[in-house]
Order: structure tokens, then sequence, then C-alpha cells
């Protein structure tokens, strides 16, 4: 393959690289009056990497004529569904910024730049077909994003929020370049191809050795217990707008990652690994449910109710079928819009002096003060619980229908019975919002960004969500098939 | 008669009780009460061409196809409505006590501030009644019989702020659920054995099944003797027959109007109605039929003494029910179901009567309802007197056989007794002695009643009620025993159907005797008609059928010995047989029997059940359990979250070696 096709199939990345540096040099050129105009850039940047994935989700593509540089990279409909849903909630994130930052006059031009840089990272990681480029993607993301947790670098909560991100981060990498290294030795290849073939037959202790700390270094990104203790400090610490995009870009790039190497690079050795996926699985529902329930500051409930997500679709993972995978796309995407607008909410929850509120406290009696907001979030909330008719009742059907079919049963039966006790906390949100005596703080106005992006989120979890579903199980179906190299 | 006749009578009811019911409040109490009252005369006048039409013979069974309910493998039926002279007989007497209980509601009630409610049940019970006696398949028939229950169970908890209501409504449901066991399982049986729930067809099918055999609890028992039993045990909770009748005194506490409707005329029937119904069923069962004729006989002498020592005006005509309906089961167990829809026709009407002549004097009385608080009314309430006498010479049977005239109990009642003669057997012949002695007691009781109630001086200031209302103490009224209070004659609403009831009271077996007792062609097959017994009751001596003429007027003069001629009779006849009267004055103790029996022990494994199994295990194991350690768990997530970089690093690694030792072991 010539390197002009090879360069044609990573087109979405190069606009992004491109974009970026240009638009650092536009940042330090305009000084911080640039930074709306760079946040638009940076907007239709991601705007035009999403255009150009078009082909790629119409055809379903899959096989060697989506592998670049000699099977580096990949962009095949997997690929591509998981860019599509990165630089969606990568723009959702930027829209909902800038007016964010301005409460405290700190709206910056790098931030967008940070936010493309990060997204090219995670626009690597899940095209990586290698060792090497998975792990260039994953520090370019992460790097980006241990800045990002700082922003406000002022703000001790923030700094530390990075700083314990980032020792951590550096501790997970450690592990993970670790299991490369293991692996390569055990096999003496980086490719996921080559990496399969070597695995297929009897497993030495070293190559187990290897998959696991590959596995648990994956673990850390996606925030799976026992690897999630950095996730409630830093979604807490960091500011609203940077916990929003960790909640969901990343998060998408990291499980999209771990499905490949489990699914292509490990995928001949399935039964290796399941069984530490459905602990970490359990493990992430019930620690997720249990830590949330005790919370009182609404962002760190939020964040253990990602980790709590998180089990719910390592589920599919471990299904290890094309339905258990389909079934973790369908759940990702309506994961992302749950999320997205979830914390947009939070962001849209300030007094009139800018002061954040984000605690049970505040939120008391909400629904007198600003019904439209309380029924967006009661849509929200309720889909986060999984209730009908909401759209994230349906995210968890297809991933327990996918287990029950892999013969899990008794994974599923837990995982349902689980998902009872995160019932409880996020029906306590509708609660506290419905039935509570007002709070004194008042709630001041938010803007129309907001308020665009959380329609749209609700929107999506509402009943009318469902009309999306064929053509969302449809992308997931082709993505998953691409996973598995079928046509 | 046409079917949309039919459907209108059953219908219109329902649609009332639904309108009224639903509307409430927002509808108003004159509009609640006009829709229902005026269903209930429309159903009423649309019913009686059917009866006269029968009755002159112009009319043939008709069934009305209604919906289609449920098919299920060999079990279908359908929502069908039969018409035929058992049914037509049913359909009068319902409709034109309900229109009349209606309209008398008007003037009772009206004080009351849930009258739309009130008339809503009223009407849904007409429909379930209706439902009940035109059914064409048993399940049908189950669900009218329960839906007169829930009516049942609405209407005597009516007042449901009080708590004696409550628990006479209660105890009636609990006590009727008894008797429905037995019915359904007889329902489920007969299901079993003839593969059809259709009544007509199980009626052409059973006499060949007669002498078969089935296994039931372990023996080899005679088929339709087990069906019927169990089919009467469901007629005998219904009917408050002996052992299962001590919910009727209770259901005492629920409105007068509810007493005559429910408690007399109609839905205690619905036993005798279906025993009559299914005659040719009990026929192939000379157990079963046994079973009726003993329990029948039982009951009415059994109920009659309690009868004569009880205080409560309404509760003496309610052991007098259960009394009369003993009479028409023992008429049914002999064979002369003709006889037992007979008696059920006239004491509708006479039984009606006494029950609304009793709520009128409740009524003027200030809802007082101790007799020996009253004394006197004769001339304070005239028409309520005139019609309360009437009522009471119906229910006593004065007339004479030479003269061919007599008031409604008097043809009736009689038929029952001379019937039992006539039968010859050692059971029946029991039934006649039985029949004969309560004759006398009912007698008794009933001019007992009377001369309490109308006759001697007011005694009116030692009643609680009064006092309240003429804010006196017995002291301070001092020689003036009515202190001062004036009883007062029941509006129109009220008397109206009090002189309607009298006309039926007096005339009913008058006019109806010749075809309901003699006639084989107005019954037209839907009863089971013994021609040869009938003949030989025409022809027993003239000793028995003067029998229960002597005993009434014995009857008579012993009240009128005791209560007006030397008031310290009754006193000194307590004192003399004090055991006697205990334990009839106590219903023979079957309260407090049933109390030790079943209610007790009922209690006592409910509450093993509720605090060990529910609370103990379930709760503690399960719920509750659960959600203790979802805030442990909480709790311990809590403290792990420390906060520190090296804590943090620890546990990441901890995983790191925990998920390797796994793989590797």
């Amino acid at each position: 393959m010539d390197t002009a096709t090879s360069f044609a199939l990573i087109a979405p990345e190069l606009l992004l690289a491109v974009s970026s540096l240009l638009l650092v040099l536009a940042a330090a050129w305009g000084g911080d009056k640039a930074a709306r105009p760079v946040t638009i850039l940076a907007v239709s940047a991601l705007f035009g990497a999403g255009l150009l994935l078009w082909p790629v989700l119409h055809l379903g593509k899959v096989g060697p004529e989506t592998w670049a540089f000699g099977d580096l990279l990949r962009a095949d409909a997997f690929a591509g569904f998981a860019k599509a849903l990165i630089y969606l909630a990568a723009i959702g994130c930027l829209v909902v910024t800038p007016s964010w930052f301005d409460r405290m006059k700190a709206m910056k031009p790098e931030y967008p730049v940070l936010v493309l840089l990060a997204t090219l990272g995670m626009s690597l990681m899940v095209s990586a077909s290698d060792l090497l480029t998975l792990y260039l993607g994953l520090e370019l993301n992460s790097l980006a994003a241990y800045v990002l947790a700082a922003y406000l670098r002022n703000d001790s909560k923030s700094a530390e929020a990075g700083l314990k991100y980032f020792v951590l981060g550096a501790l997970a990498s450690g592990i993970l370049l670790y299991g490369m290294s293991l692996l390569y030795g055990f096999t003496g290849t980086t490719s996921f191809a080559g990496i399969r073939e070597a695995l297929s037959g009897e497993m030495s202790n070293g190559m187990l050795f290897g998959v696991i700390f590959v596995l648990a270094g994956l673990a850390f990104k996606i925030a799976a217990v026992p690897f999630h203790m950095w996730t409630p400090d830093v979604y807490e610490g960091a500011p609203t707008p940077v916990t929003t995009f960790f909640a969901t870009a990343p998060k998408v790039a990291a499980v999209a990652l771990t499905a490949r190497v489990a699914l292509d690079a490990f995928g001949g050795q399935v039964d290796a690994w399941r069984q530490v996926v459905i602990f970490a699985a359990l493990a992430s529902i019930v620690v997720g449910a249990l830590g949330a329930i005790g919370q009182n500051n609404l962002k760190r409930l939020l964040a253990y109710s990602s980790i709590n997500n998180v089990g719910f679709i390592l589920i599919g993972l471990a299904a290890a079928s094309v339905a258990g995978a389909s079934a973790m796309f369908v759940y990702l995407a309506i994961y992302v819009a749950m999320s997205l607008g979830s914390f947009v909410a939070l962001m849209m929850l300030h007094d009139e002096d800018g002061r954040a509120l984000e605690t049970f406290d505040d939120i008391a009696g909400l629904s007198t003060k600003r019904p439209a907001l309380a029924w967006c979030l009661l849509a929200l909330m309720f889909s986060l619980a999984g209730i009908p008719p909401l759209l994230g009742f349906w995210g968890k059907f297809v991933v327990f229908q996918a287990a029950v079919e892999a013969n899990l049963v008794a994974l599923a039966a837990i995982g349902i019975a689980a998902s009872v006790i995160g019932a409880f906390y996020y029906i306590k949100f509708i609660k506290v919002m419905f039935f509570d005596a007002a709070s004194p703080a008042t709630v001041a106005d938010s803007t129309r960004a907001h308020w665009a992006v959380l329609g749209i989120t609700t929107l999506i979890v509402s009943p009318l969500g469902y009309f999306l579903t064929r053509s969302f199980g449809d992308l997931g179906d082709k993505a998953a098939s691409a996973l598995f190299l079928l046509p | 008669m046409s079917s949309t006749q039919i459907l209108l009578i059953v219908f219109l009811p329902l649609l009332a009780a639904i309108i009224a019911g639903l509307g409430n409040r927002a509808l108003g109490n004159t509009a609640a009460k006009s829709i229902t009252t005026g269903a209930l005369f429309a159903s009423c006048l649309m019913s009686w061409p059917i009866f006269l039409g029968f009755l002159n013979g112009s009319l043939q069974e008709t069934v009305v196809p209604v919906l289609k309910w449920v098919e299920s493998g060999s079990l279908t039926f359908d929502w069908a409505l039969r018409v035929d002279t058992l049914t037509a007989v049913m359909l009068v007497v319902i409709t034109s006590v309900s229109a009349l209980v209606h309209l008398y509601s008007w003037g009772y009630m009206d004080e009351d501030p849930d009258q739309p409610r009130f008339f809503a049940y009223l009407s849904l019970f007409t429909f379930a009644m209706l439902m009940l006696v035109t059914a064409d398949n048993l399940v049908q028939m189950f669900f009218g019989w329960e839906g007169v229950g829930l009516a049942s169970y609405l209407l005597i908890g009516f007042w449901f702020r009080k708590p004696s209501a409550n628990k006479a409504a209660i105890k009636a449901f609990v006590v009727n659920r008894v008797g429905d066991l037995g019915f359904m399982l007889g329902i489920f049986g007969t299901y079993l054995v003839f593969q059809t729930t259709s009544i007509p067809d199980i009626l052409k099918m059973a006499p060949g099944m007669s002498g078969s055999t089935i296994g039931f609890l372990g023996y080899r028992v005679a088929t339709m003797d087990v069906l019927c039993i169990l089919l009467f045990i469901g007629a005998m909770g219904k009917s408050a027959q002996l052992g299962l009748h001590t919910w009727l005194p209770d259901a005492m506490e629920g409105p007068t109007p509810v007493s005559a409707l429910i408690h007399a005329a109609t839905m205690v029937t619905a036993g005798v109605f279906m025993v009559c119904r299914l005659s040719p069923m009990f026929e192939t069962a000379p157990v079963a039929l046994s079973m009726v004729v003993f329990v029948g006989a039982a009951t009415c002498f059994f109920a009659a003494t309690i009868g004569t020592t009880q205080w409560d005006i309404k509760r003496v005509i309610a052991y007098s029910t259960c009394s009369q309906l003993g009479y028409m089961f023992f008429a049914a167990g002999v064979g002369a179901y003709g006889a037992a829809m007979f008696h059920l026709f006239t004491h509708a009407f006479f039984k009606a009567l006494l029950f609304l002549g009793a709520g009128s004097v409740i009524h003027a009385m200030h809802h007082e309802q101790d007799m020996r608080y009253y004394g006197g009314l004769r001339k304070h309430i005239p028409l309520t007197f005139w019609a309360m006498l009437l009522g009471t010479l119906a229910i006593t049977g004065l007339g004479v056989y030479h003269l061919k005239l007599g008031f409604a109990g008097f043809w009736s009642k009689d038929a029952i007794i001379e019937v039992a003669f006539a039968r010859g057997t050692d059971l029946a012949t029991f039934a006649f002695w039985m029949g004969v002695i309560a004759a006398l007691l009912t007698s008794f009781y009933s001019w007992r009643l009377m001369f309490l109630t109308f006759w001697g001086k007011p005694r009116w200031i030692e009643s609680e009620h009064i006092q309240h209302s003429v804010h006196k103490t017995p002291e301070q009224a001092g020689e003036d025993t009515t202190g001062g209070y004036h009883p007062h004659e029941s509006p129109l609403p009220m008397l109206i159907p009090l002189g309607v009831l009298s006309v039926g009271a007096v005339l009913a077996g008058q006019v109806f005797a010749p075809q309901f007792l003699d006639s084989a062609a107005f019954w037209a097959g839907s009863i089971f008609y013994n021609e040869n017994l009938i003949h030989r009751m025409h022809a027993v001596p003239y000793l028995v059928k003067y029998a229960a003429f002597i005993v009434m007027v014995l009857g008579f003069l012993g009240a009128w010995y005791a209560y007006i001629r030397n008031p310290s009779i009754p006193a000194k006849f307590v004192e003399q047989f004090r055991l006697v009267h205990q334990f009839v004055y106590n219903k023979w103790y079957f309260d407090e029997l049933y109390n030790v029996l079943f209610v007790k022990p009922a209690f006592w494994l409910g509450r093993i059940f509720w605090v060990k199994g529910d609370k103990g295990l379930i709760d503690r194991f399960g719920p509750d359990g659960a959600a203790a350690l979802v805030v442990q768990g909480a709790a311990l997530a809590k403290k792990v979250q420390s906060g520190y970089l090296y804590s943090y690093a620890l546990i990441m690694l901890l995983g790191l070696v925990a998920a390797i030792t796994w793989v590797l072991v």
C-alpha cells in the first residue's frame, strides 16, 4: 500500500493535527481575545474531521483496504464509529465551555487547542492496531488531559486534580508499558495481528502477565474498579467543562481501544481474560453504586455514576461476541448523551455571582425555581437509572441481552440486581428536586449554548430517542463486525 | 319479552350505579338519587310484564347472549341472560323490593353526607343480584354471587367511621368466603364431571350421573352427593344457615334499607334460589337433600329461639329472616321446590315490610334500636304501626284453611309445614315438628316485638339517644317517661314503600298460591316439580292443616300474657331458667365457639407468620438486610476513598496482583 493511500486513510487525524498546530499559532498571536474565535475554529475542525468519516461509516469498511502504513493504523468502520462519537462529544464539550469559564474570566485560547490535541490522541487510540501507535495515541491524549485537569492552576482543587491524575496516570502508563514489553518479548511482535497469531497456541506465563498488565493499564483509562480511584477526586477537582470532557470523549476512546485490544489482539484467548473483565464489571457496578450513595457533591456523584456505567459496558465486553461489542457501542453512545446532558445541567447550576451550585442542598426544590431544567434532569436521571421508556433502558437491555446470549446469565442477573442500587441515587436526585423544600440559593439564567446541548441530549434520551435506535444499532453492528474482521 | 327489555332490566341498574358512583359529589345528591331510583323503577316496570306473561303462560324461556367470555380448550362459557319462570319470579322480587328500598332511602338517608355513594352501592347490588338470577352458567352465577357479596360488604360497612360497622362488614365477608369455597369447589367438581358449566346442559345430564361414584378425600363417594353438598355449603354461607349464620345478625350494622333489601328480601335468598335452580341435580343426590332438610329445619328452630330473647328490634327481625330461610331450605329438601320459591316470594314482601317498618320506628325514635326503650308508639306513628301490624299478621301466617282466606305467610308457610308432613320420611317428620315449633316461636317473638314497641307505656327516657335529643336525664324527667320527646311519623317517601309492601304482604299469598304451589305448567320445567307430593300435601289431616294456626294463636296468647297482661312474667321466667336463657340469649354461644376454634388460632398463626416469618426472616434478610448492607458498603467506599495518592496507587497495584494471581491459579 503506498503512502498516499495511507495518508488518505488518516485524513481526519491529519486535519486535526494541522488545525491544532495552526490554532496554537493563532492562540499565541491573538492572546486571550482570540479565545472565542479559536474555539469556533476548533469546533469547525472537529466538524470537518467528522465529515471525513462519512464514507467509512456509510460503507462499513473493513479489512486490509483500511490498513494504513503497513497495518499500524486501521481506519475501519469500528474506528469510524468511535471517532464519530468522540468528535461529537468533543464538539458538545467545546460549545458549552466558553460561557462557563467566562464567569471567572478564565477562558483562554489554549483550552480548545488542548481539547483538539487530546481528540487527536483519541483518534489515534481507536485506530491503533499496533502497540506502538496505541501508546502514542494514549499518551498524546493523556498529556493533554493532565494539563486540562489542572487548567485553573490558581485553584487548589484543580491543581490537585491535575497532579493526582498525572501521578496515577504515570503509574498506569508504566504498567501498560511493562505489559507491552512482556508481550513483545514473548511474541516478538508489536502488531495486533501478530500478537493474535502468537497467542493462538498454549500461552506461557509471560504472555499471560503481558495480557493482564496491558488490560490493567487500559482499565485505568476507562476508570474500571480497582483502577478507578482517581476518578472521584479528579472529576470533582477539575473545572466542570473539563470533567464533562473526561466523562465523555476519552471514555469512548479508552473503551474502544480496550475492545480492540481484547477482542482483536487477545481475541484468541478470551477465556484467559474473561474472568478478570467480569470481575471488573461487577466490581465497577457495585462500587460505583455504593460510592455514589454516600455523596452530597453532585460532580463526585456523577463520577461514581460513570464508574457504574463502565461496569455495564464491560458486561458487553465480557460477552466477547459481535452482539456484545455492538451492545457496548450502543450503550456507549447513549451513555455519552446522558453524561453530557447531566454535566451540562450541572454547569447551568450557579448563582448570580457565578458560584457553582453542586450539592444536593443547593438543588433542593429546583422544580419550583427552574422547572425546565429540573424536568430535563429528571429525564436524564431516569434514563441513567435505566427506567423505560427512556433510552437508558435500551442500552442496559442490549448489554444484558448480549450477556444472556453468551451464556453469562449469572452475570446479567447480578448486573440487573446491582442496577437497583444505582437507581437509588438517581431517583434521590429527582426526589430532592421535586419534593424537597426549596433551598434559598437562587439559580441564575443559562446561556443558549447550554440550553441547546441540554435540550438535544434530553431529546436523545427521551422516548423519541427510540427513533434513533435502528440506525444506531445498525452502525453499532457494522462497527462490531469490523472489529471481528467480518465483512 | 324482547331481548332489549331483558338487557335493560339487568344493565340499567349497573349504568345508574356507574353514573352515581363516579359522579358522586360532582353530580349532587338529588341527581344521583333520581338516576338510580329512576333506573330501578324502570327495571321494575319492565319486569312485571315478564312475570305476568309467565303467569298466564304466554311466554317461553329465553336466552339472550351478551358477550363471549372464556374460551380455553374445552372450557367455554359466555355471558348470557337466561329468563324462565324461576328467573321471572326473582326478577320481580328483586326489582320491586329494590325500587321501593331506593325510594324509601330518600327519606331514611336524607341527612347522610354520602348519599350518592349509598345509592350507587344499592344499584350495584341490584345489578349483581340480577346477574346471579339470570345466569346461564355456573361461572356467571358465581360472578353475581361474588358481586352481591361485595355490595353487601360495602353496604354493611357503609358507615365506615363506625368500628362496629367495619367489623361486621369484614365478618360478613369472611364467613361468606367459607361458603364460597364450597361453592367454588362445587363448580370445579361439576365442570370436572360434566365437562361444562352450562346450567341447562348440567341439569340434562345430571339424572344419568346418579349412582356414579368419585374419589374424594381418599373415599369413594356418590358423585352427585359430593357436588350437591359442596354447592349447598355455598348456599349455606349466603343464606346464613346454621353454622355459617353468624354474620347475618351483625350485618344489621348497615343502614336499615340495606337490611331490608339485601339481608331479608334478596341476597340471603340466593342460596334457596340456587338450590331450586339446580333442583334436578339435587334430586339425584339423596344424601345432599337430607342435609338440606336437616340444616334447614335446624336453622328454622334455632334462629327462632334466639329471636325470642333479643332486645334490638333489627336483630329480632334478622333472626326471624334466618329462621324463615330455614323453612325454605327444608321445603326444597323434601322436594317441594315450588313451595320454597313461594315462601321466598311472599317472605320478600312481608320481611322487607317489617324491616322498613322497623326503620321507620328507628327513624321516629332518634336512632334508638332497643325495644326496651320503646312502648306506646301506636298512637304516635299510626301509619307505621298499621304497616307493621300487617307485616306481623303475614309472617305469623294468619289465615283459616276452610275459608281459603289468609295473609301471605299463611299460604306459603303452612304449605311448607304440610308438605314436610306429607313427605313422611323420618327426617321430613323431624322437619315438620321443627317447623311447627318454629311457627309457635315466630308468633311469639313477632307479637313480642309488636307489644314492646307499640303497646304499653312509653319507656323512652331510658334511652341515651332520646336523652341526647331532649337534653334530660331520667331523673330530671321524673314521672314523664316520654321525657317530653315527640316521635314523628316518617316522610312520604318512606310511607309509600310501606303501603305498597303491605298490599303485597296481605295479598301475595292469596293471589299467587294456585300457580306457585299447584301448577306444573307455571314452572314449565324451570324447577323439579313433584306432582305426586303436592297431591299428598293437599290430602294431609285437618289437624296438620290447622297445626300452624293453633301454634300461631298460642304464640300470640303467650306474648300477650307476658308483655301486656302481666309484664313481670319475662323477668320471672329468666330468673327461673337462667341457664337456658343465657344460652339462648347469647345466641347458643356460636360466636364464642368460633372465636376459640377459628379466630384465635388464625390470629395466632398470622402473628407467627408476620413476626417470625415476614419481619424476622424475609424482611431481615431481604429488603431490610440488603438496605443495611448497601449503607455499610457506601460507608466503606467512602472510607477507602481517602484522598491520599499512595493509598490509591496501592489499591491499583493490589488489584493488579489479585488479577494476575487469579489468572495464574
